[in-house]
């Protein structure tokens, strides 16, 4: 597979077209990547991706694959040398499916909604984020040093964002949401993922991420436009 | 190993889409399994509850003492598990990434869309619920061409995990055509779904798991009495 073109279209501070960069440089594939302004679309950018207009889009020999979950099963795919992202066995490959659906679904909207909301509302969405952190604690108990075992897998590329961004929601929005009492193995978890080779020299920083977080939580809050994605 | 000698279940119900999902799956596989149909108004059954305590949804498939949860989730270990029966997934990458990025719209816009055709008050208010269901079904012809090359199915000679995701929501497609009176499928815009539903239903992995439209029909307005809070129409 060498010597195939692989391009990358993303977005500085998208953790999804993170999860991308990180797969494509822990199975050491090469790859041009494309800079997308997402609050001005390139014609290309909604050429490529006409349905939903968005980061990560991975064009590689041409073909264009869309999703960051969809792009790392394609990665682990087309690229079956090691390191592998997802278990060999089926039930652990249903499993590291559902808990990464369940993450998006449940962690990361409620973290963005906890970031740019107040009150109430805010007190309700670091509930609901801390509840579902809960189950995901729960599966990093007895694991070894990640969810993919010994190396970085699939699981803990979705959840990546946890280690870096996190942190960044939490104090733009003047939350706390990883409590070193209730979150022992997830902030461990996120200490070693984020001192990985890969991972540490691919992160947004943080000066930045705040900069930029704290005018998606003004213009939300101002707009009262309550849940919107980048 | 095919594990051929251990018991499955799924926990699910007649009129659910993604239910119908798994047993079409299976019985692509040939898989003889246990259907266990969830009691629709007496609450959870304790083997739901136990199976699946994260979101304690339908369907669930059990496999020997293995509960898988998530429709998409369970079609693609059906196909992993038993992997020496017809294949479900494509074996491209790239078709595999299509017809999961296709499942996937179907599942968080093309669906939701359908069910707002439903519940929308006044003419104008369907009549944009309508026009957003044909913008997806346009979408799908399209992905249907580019899928299908020339042939039956979105999976080729052979239905596969895009026409299991999609073919599973032709009863209450059917169902909202006949309540709002409208043809979402037809010759003039979409005739290669068109074509494609008539063959997907009649398939002998589908034919018997199918949900006949007219039960279909009755039980939604059962679940709308209730949810308006009359006494449900005598069955």
């Amino acid at each position: 597979m060498a010597n195939e073109k692989v391009k990358l279209h993303g977005f500085w501070v998208s953790p999804f077209a993170n999860r991308v960069k990180w797969a494509l440089k822990l199975k050491g594939i090469e790859y041009e990547y494309m800079e997308e302004d997402v609050w001005n679309k390139s014609n290309l950018l909604i050429q490529l991706n006409p349905v939903y207009k968005k980061v990560p889009v991975l064009v590689h020999n041409g073909k264009v694959i869309l999703e960051s979950f969809l792009i790392l099963e394609y990665i682990d795919e087309t690229w079956n040398q090691n390191p592998l992202l997802l278990p060999q066995d089926p039930s652990q490959r249903a499993l590291t499916r559902f808990w990464a659906k369940f993450a998006e679904e449940k962690i990361f909207e409620a973290a963005f909604n906890a970031l740019c909301s107040h009150g109430d509302e805010q007190k309700k969405a670091v509930q609901l984020t801390m509840e579902a952190m809960e189950k995901i604690e729960g599966e990093l108990k007895g694991k070894q040093q990640f969810f993919g075992g010994e190396s970085i897998g699939y699981l803990d590329i979705i959840l990546g964002w946890i280690s870096y961004m996190l942190p960044v929601f939490e104090e733009v929005g003047s939350v706390q949401i990883l409590d070193p009492v209730k979150f022992p193995a997830t902030i461990a978890w996120s200490n070693r993922f984020l001192n990985h080779p890969v991972i540490k020299d691919t992160l947004p920083p943080k000066e930045k991420m705040l900069v930029y977080f704290q005018e998606r939580r003004h213009i939300i809050s101002c707009a009262n436009l309550g849940w919107i994605k980048f | 190993m095919e594990k051929s000698d251990v018991k499955v279940k799924v926990l699910g119900s007649w009129s659910s889409p993604f239910v119908l999902r798994a047993r079409i799956a299976l019985n692509i596989k040939s898989v003889n399994y246990e259907f266990l149909q969830e009691r629709l108004w007496e609450g959870k059954s304790e083997l739901l509850l136990k199976s699946n305590p994260v979101h304690k949804k339908i369907p669930v498939l059990i496999h020997g003492e293995q509960p898988i949860c998530e429709s998409l989730i369970i079609v693609q270990y059906i196909d992993e598990a038993w992997s020496s029966g017809p294949s479900i997934l494509p074996s491209d990458p790239y078709e595999r990434a299509t017809a999961r990025f296709w499942a996937a719209y179907l599942d968080e816009k093309w669906f939701p869309s359908m069910r707002s055709v439903g519940i929308a008050q006044g003419d104008d208010a369907k009549k944009a619920a309508i026009a957003q269901v044909e913008e997806g079904l346009a979408l799908l012809e399209e992905a249907f061409a580019k899928c299908s090359k020339g042939k039956a199915f979105f999976g080729g000679d052979q239905i596969g995990f895009l026409d299991i995701s999609f073919g599973s929501f032709l009863g209450w497609l059917r169902v909202t055509e006949k309540m709002s009176e409208t043809k979402l499928l037809s010759e003039a815009k979409t005739p290669a779904l068109l074509s494609w539903a008539h063959k997907f239903c009649s398939h002998p992995a589908v034919k018997d798991v199918m949900p006949d439209t007219e039960k279909l029909a009755e039980f939604s307005k059962t679940i709308l009495a209730r949810f308006r809070g009359a006494a449900p129409p005598k069955s």
